[in-house]
C-alpha cells in the first residue's frame, strides 16, 4: 500500500515528568506506614516487565488501623466539618489532580499499559471532572431531592480495579468526600502507582488525616476490608464473580452495598446508520482501552443488509491502528494488564475458534517484551457461544446480525449481564425506542465509552446494583429518604 | 346470621397468574384466629406452586412494565375503589386473623385503602422524581429514568396482615414490577380476600401472585430463584435471613433487608421501598443538525 511509505516515527510521551519512589508504604491516617502484618511486592510496567516500584501489601492488622483512622477522621473531622469546607478541600484536590495530569497520565499508563492518549485525555481529565462536580455537592446536599435530612454512612471500604486505576478511584472518592463519609480504599495488585501519587496530592491539599486511607494489597486485603466490621458501606468495582462472593460474605451485617461488576454489551447498528461514524464507534466500544472495559461493546449485532460492509470496513479500519509502546502518543493499542489477564483473553479467544466462529486480527507487530493481545474479530458467532456469553475484558469483538429491531432486542438482552448498549442509527425514534427495551444501564446512541460525573453509571442484573455519578450515585453514600 | 341458617364457607386458595389454583400439592394447613378457635384450613403452597408464581409473574411484567405510568396510576386507584367496596368483609378477616376489636380492624382497613390510593398517585411521579437530564460536558441529551427491576419476590409481614401487605405490595406494583408474595404464614386469609380483590378490579393478571404456606419452605426457593431480581424481606423470619441473602447473591439479586425494629406499618411511608425495586438507566442521546 502506497501509505506504507509514510510510517510513523516513534513520539514517546517522556518519563520525567514521573518521579517514581523505589518503595511505598501504606497510606493511614495521613502517614505513610509500614505494613505491620503485611508485606510487600512488586508492581511491573506491563508493557516492559520493567518492575517500576515496590509497594506495601496490607495485612488485616493494617486494615483494621486504616478503618480505626477512618472511623476516628469521621467521628472528630470531616463529618461534622460543614459541607462549604469539605466542598474547598474536593475543588483542591480537583485542581492538584489538573496540575499534576501529566505525571498522573504517563505514570498511569506505565503501571496499566493503557496509551497515553487514553491516560491524558480520559482518565485523568475525567478523575479531575469528578472530583470537581462533587465538591459543588457537598454544602447542597440538602437540595439534592434525596430527602430532607440527608447524612453520611459513616466509614466506607472501596475496592477498585486495575482497568481505570486513577479514574475509579476518583469514582468511588469523591462522592464519598462530599458527602461526609470516609474512606479506606483498596487499589488493584497490579496498578497501585496513581492512587499512592493520589494519596500525595490529599497530603499536598491538607486534607484531614484518616478522611481517605489507601492500603495497597491483592486481593486478600479487599476481602479483609470489606468483612471488617467497622466499615459501614461497602463499594466494590470488578468482576461478577467477586461481586457475589461480597454479597455472600457481607450477609447478614447490614452493610450498604454498591457493586459494579461485569458486563457484556451489544452494540447494536441498524441498516440505516451512519456507517463510517459507527465504524468509529464499534473500535472505540470495543478496543478502547484494550477492551479492559466492564462496559466494553464486546457483542457488535449488525442488521444483514449492511453486515458485509461494516466487517469489512472494522477490517480496514483496524488494519490502521498502532499497536506498542503506550507511552507512544500515536499508540492505539497497548498491552495488555497482567500476564493473568492475558491468558484469560487466550483462552477465550481459542474457545472462540474452537466453537466455530471465525477469527481474525490484523498483521501487526507484538514487541517482544510485555503482554499484548492484537485486536481480534469473531465473525458467524453464536449467541450461545463462550465468546457470546463470557465477559473477555479484552480487545476481542463478537461479531452477529439480525435482521428485524425485535431479534436485535432479544439477543442484545440474552445476557445475565445489564450494564451498558449502543444503538446506531440514523432515526432518532427508533434510537430511543430501542433504548427504552434495552436491559441496561447506560445505554449510547450513536456513540460509545462516554462517561461524565452527572451522568450515573452502573448495571441491571448481574451487572450490579447502585450508581456512581449524578443525583443517583450521590443517594448511594447518604442516609435518607431517598436511599433506595 | 339467620337462624337456622347454615353458613357457606370460602375455600382459601393461592392466586398465581389471575387464577385461584389450589396447591398442586393438594396440601392445605389449619389456621387458627387470636382466639386460638379453628379459622380455616388455607393451601399449604409448594415449592413447585412458587415456580408456577413466578413464570406467571415473568409472563405478565413487560406488558405491564409497558403500561403508561398513567394507566398502572388508575389500575391501583381502582383496585383501592374495589378495596373499599370490600370493607367490612376485609375488617372481618383482619378482625379473625389478628384479634384486633371491629374498630381498629375497621381502621387497619382504611388506612390499607389510603395507602393503596397514596401509591396509585405515584405511578407518574417517579420517574421527575428519580430521575432528570443530566448536564454532560459534550453534545449530548443525556437523561436517567427509573425503570422497575422486574420480578420482585416479597415476603409479606408476619404480624400486619394487610397493612402490611398493601405497605409492600403497592410500591413494588406501582412502578410496573410483577410480585410473588409469600403471606403471612400465621394470618394468611387477608392477603387471600385483598388476592379475590385485586382480581377484581383491572389488575392484569400474574402481576401480583400471591402464595400462603410455609414461609421456611417457600423463601428459600423464591431467595434462590434465577428468574426472580429483587427480594423484599420484610416478612423475613430472623433465623432465615443470613441464608436468604447467601441465596439471593446468585443472582445479584437486589435485598431489600428486614428494618430492625419492625416499622410501625400504619405510618405514612417515603418513596424509599418504591426506589429500592427500580433500575436508573442513562441514555445519551446524540445532538446536531
Amino acid at each position: 500500500m502506497a501509505f506504507s511509505r509514510f510510517a510513523y516515527a516513534p513520539a514517546p510521551e517522556s518519563r520525567s515528568a514521573v518521579n517514581i519512589r523505589p518503595s511505598y508504604g501504606l497510606f493511614i491516617a495521613g502517614e505513610w506506614a509500614s505494613p505491620l502484618d503485611g508485606g510487600h511486592f512488586k508492581t511491573e510496567s506491563p508493557s516492559s516487565q520493567e518492575v517500576l516500584a515496590e509497594v506495601s501489601s496490607a495485612g488485616p492488622e493494617d486494615v483494621d488501623r486504616a478503618v480505626r483512622a477512618a472511623r476516628r477522621a469521621y467521628e472528630e473531622t470531616w463529618a461534622p466539618m460543614p459541607g462549604k469546607e469539605r466542598a474547598k478541600y474536593i475543588f483542591r484536590v480537583a485542581r492538584l489532580i489538573q496540575e499534576r495530569s501529566r505525571e498522573l497520565a504517563v505514570l498511569e499508563s506505565l503501571d496499566n499499559g493503557k496509551p497515553i492518549k487514553e491516560s491524558r485525555d480520559v482518565d485523568v481529565p475525567l478523575a479531575a471532572a469528578h472530583f470537581f462536580y462533587h465538591a459543588g455537592w457537598a454544602d447542597k446536599l440538602a437540595y439534592a431531592g434525596l430527602g430532607p435530612d440527608p447524612r453520611p454512612i459513616g466509614v466506607v471500604g472501596q475496592v477498585i480495579p486495575w482497568n481505570f486505576p486513577l479514574l475509579m478511584a476518583a469514582w468511588k472518592l469523591a462522592p464519598a468526600l462530599a458527602t461526609g463519609n470516609t474512606c479506606v480504599l483498596k487499589p488493584a495488585e497490579t496498578t497501585p502507582l496513581s492512587a499512592l501519587v493520589l494519596a500525595e496530592i490529599f497530603e499536598q491539599a491538607d486534607l484531614p488525616p484518616g478522611v481517605v486511607n489507601i492500603v495497597t494489597g491483592d486481593g486478600g486485603t479487599g476481602a479483609t476490608l470489606v468483612a471488617h466490621p467497622g466499615i459501614d458501606k461497602v463499594a466494590f468495582t470488578g468482576s461478577t464473580e467477586v461481586g457475589k462472593h461480597i454479597l455472600g460474605a457481607l450477609a447478614g451485617t447490614g452493610k450498604r452495598i454498591t457493586l459494579e461488576l461485569g458486563g457484556k454489551a451489544a452494540n447494536i447498528v441498524f441498516d440505516d446508520a451512519p456507517l463510517s461514524q459507527a465504524v468509529e464507534g464499534i473500535v472505540n466500544g470495543i478496543f478502547f482501552n484494550q477492551g479492559h472495559v466492564c462496559c466494553a461493546g464486546s457483542r457488535l449485532l449488525v442488521q444483514e443488509p449492511v453486515a458485509e460492509g461494516v466487517v469489512e470496513a472494522l477490517k480496514r479500519r483496524l488494519a490502521t491502528l498502532r499497536l506498542g509502546d503506550p507511552l507512544d502518543k500515536n499508540t492505539d493499542i497497548g498491552a495488555i494488564n497482567s500476564p493473568q489477564q492475558l491468558e484469560k483473553i487466550r483462552e477465550l479467544a481459542a474457545a472462540g475458534e474452537a466453537e466455530g466462529a471465525e477469527r481474525w486480527s490484523p498483521a501487526c507487530q507484538i514487541p517482544e517484551r510485555g503482554y499484548w493481545f492484537p485486536p481480534t474479530v469473531f465473525t458467524g458467532v453464536a449467541p450461545g457461544q463462550r465468546i457470546a456469553r463470557e465477559e473477555i475484558f479484552g480487545p476481542v469483538l463478537s461479531v452477529l446480525t439480525f435482521r428485524t429491531p425485535e431479534e436485535a432486542i432479544e439477543k442484545a438482552n440474552n445476557t445475565t449481564y445489564g450494564l451498558s448498549a449502543g444503538v446506531w442509527t440514523d432515526k432518532g425514534s427508533r434510537a430511543l425506542q430501542v433504548a427504552s427495551r434495552l436491559k441496561a444501564g447506560v445505554v449510547w446512541a450513536n456513540t460509545f465509552n462516554r462517561f461524565d460525573p452527572a451522568s450515573p453509571f452502573g448495571g441491571y442484573r448481574e451487572s450490579g446494583f447502585g450508581r456512581e455519578g449524578g443525583r443517583q450515585g450521590l443517594s448511594q453514600y447518604l442516609k435518607g429518604a431517598l436511599d433506595g | 346470621m339467620a337462624e337456622g341458617r347454615l353458613g357457606v364457607r370460602k375455600t382459601y386458595k393461592l392466586y398465581i397468574g389471575g387464577a385461584f389454583p389450589r396447591s398442586e400439592s393438594g396440601r392445605s394447613y389449619e389456621v387458627k384466629g387470636a382466639g386460638g378457635e379453628f379459622l380455616a384450613n388455607v393451601a399449604l403452597g409448594s415449592r413447585k406452586d412458587l415456580r408456577d408464581a413466578v413464570v406467571a409473574a415473568r409472563k405478565a411484567q413487560p406488558a405491564w412494565a409497558k403500561a403508561t405510568a398513567y394507566l398502572r396510576g388508575q389500575v391501583l386507584y381502582r383496585a383501592a375503589e374495589m378495596m373499599e367496596g370490600r370493607r367490612g368483609q376485609l375488617a372481618l378477616a383482619v378482625a379473625a386473623a389478628e384479634g384486633v376489636g371491629s374498630g381498629d380492624a375497621a381502621s387497619g382497613v382504611d388506612t390499607a385503602v389510603d395507602r393503596m390510593v397514596w401509591y396509585a398517585g405515584w405511578s407518574d411521579k417517579l420517574a421527575q422524581v428519580a430521575g432528570g437530564t443530566n448536564p454532560v460536558a459534550g453534545p449530548y441529551f443525556n437523561f436517567s429514568i427509573p425503570e422497575p427491576t422486574g420480578v420482585v419476590g416479597i415476603l409479606a409481614p408476619e404480624s400486619s396482615s394487610l397493612v402490611g401487605l398493601v405497605s409492600v405490595l403497592a410500591p413494588v406494583i406501582v412502578s410496573g414490577n410483577a410480585a410473588v408474595v409469600v403471606a403471612s404464614e400465621a394470618r394468611p386469609t387477608p392477603a387471600v380476600e385483598l388476592a379475590e380483590v385485586l382480581a377484581t378490579s383491572d389488575l392484569p393478571g400474574g402481576v401480583v401472585n400471591i402464595l400462603t404456606g410455609r414461609t421456611a419452605e417457600l423463601a428459600p426457593v423464591l431467595a434462590a430463584h434465577r428468574d426472580v431480581e429483587a427480594l423484599d424481606l420484610a416478612g423475613a423470619p430472623e433465623a432465615l435471613e443470613v441464608d436468604l441473602e447467601v441465596a439471593a447473591a446468585g443472582n445479584v439479586k437486589r435485598v431489600l433487608r428486614r428494618r430492625k425494629p419492625e416499622p410501625d406499618w400504619a405510618a405514612q411511608p417515603g418513596p424509599e421501598r418504591m426506589l429500592h425495586f427500580l433500575e436508573t438507566k442513562t441514555v445519551w442521546h446524540p445532538m446536531g443538525l
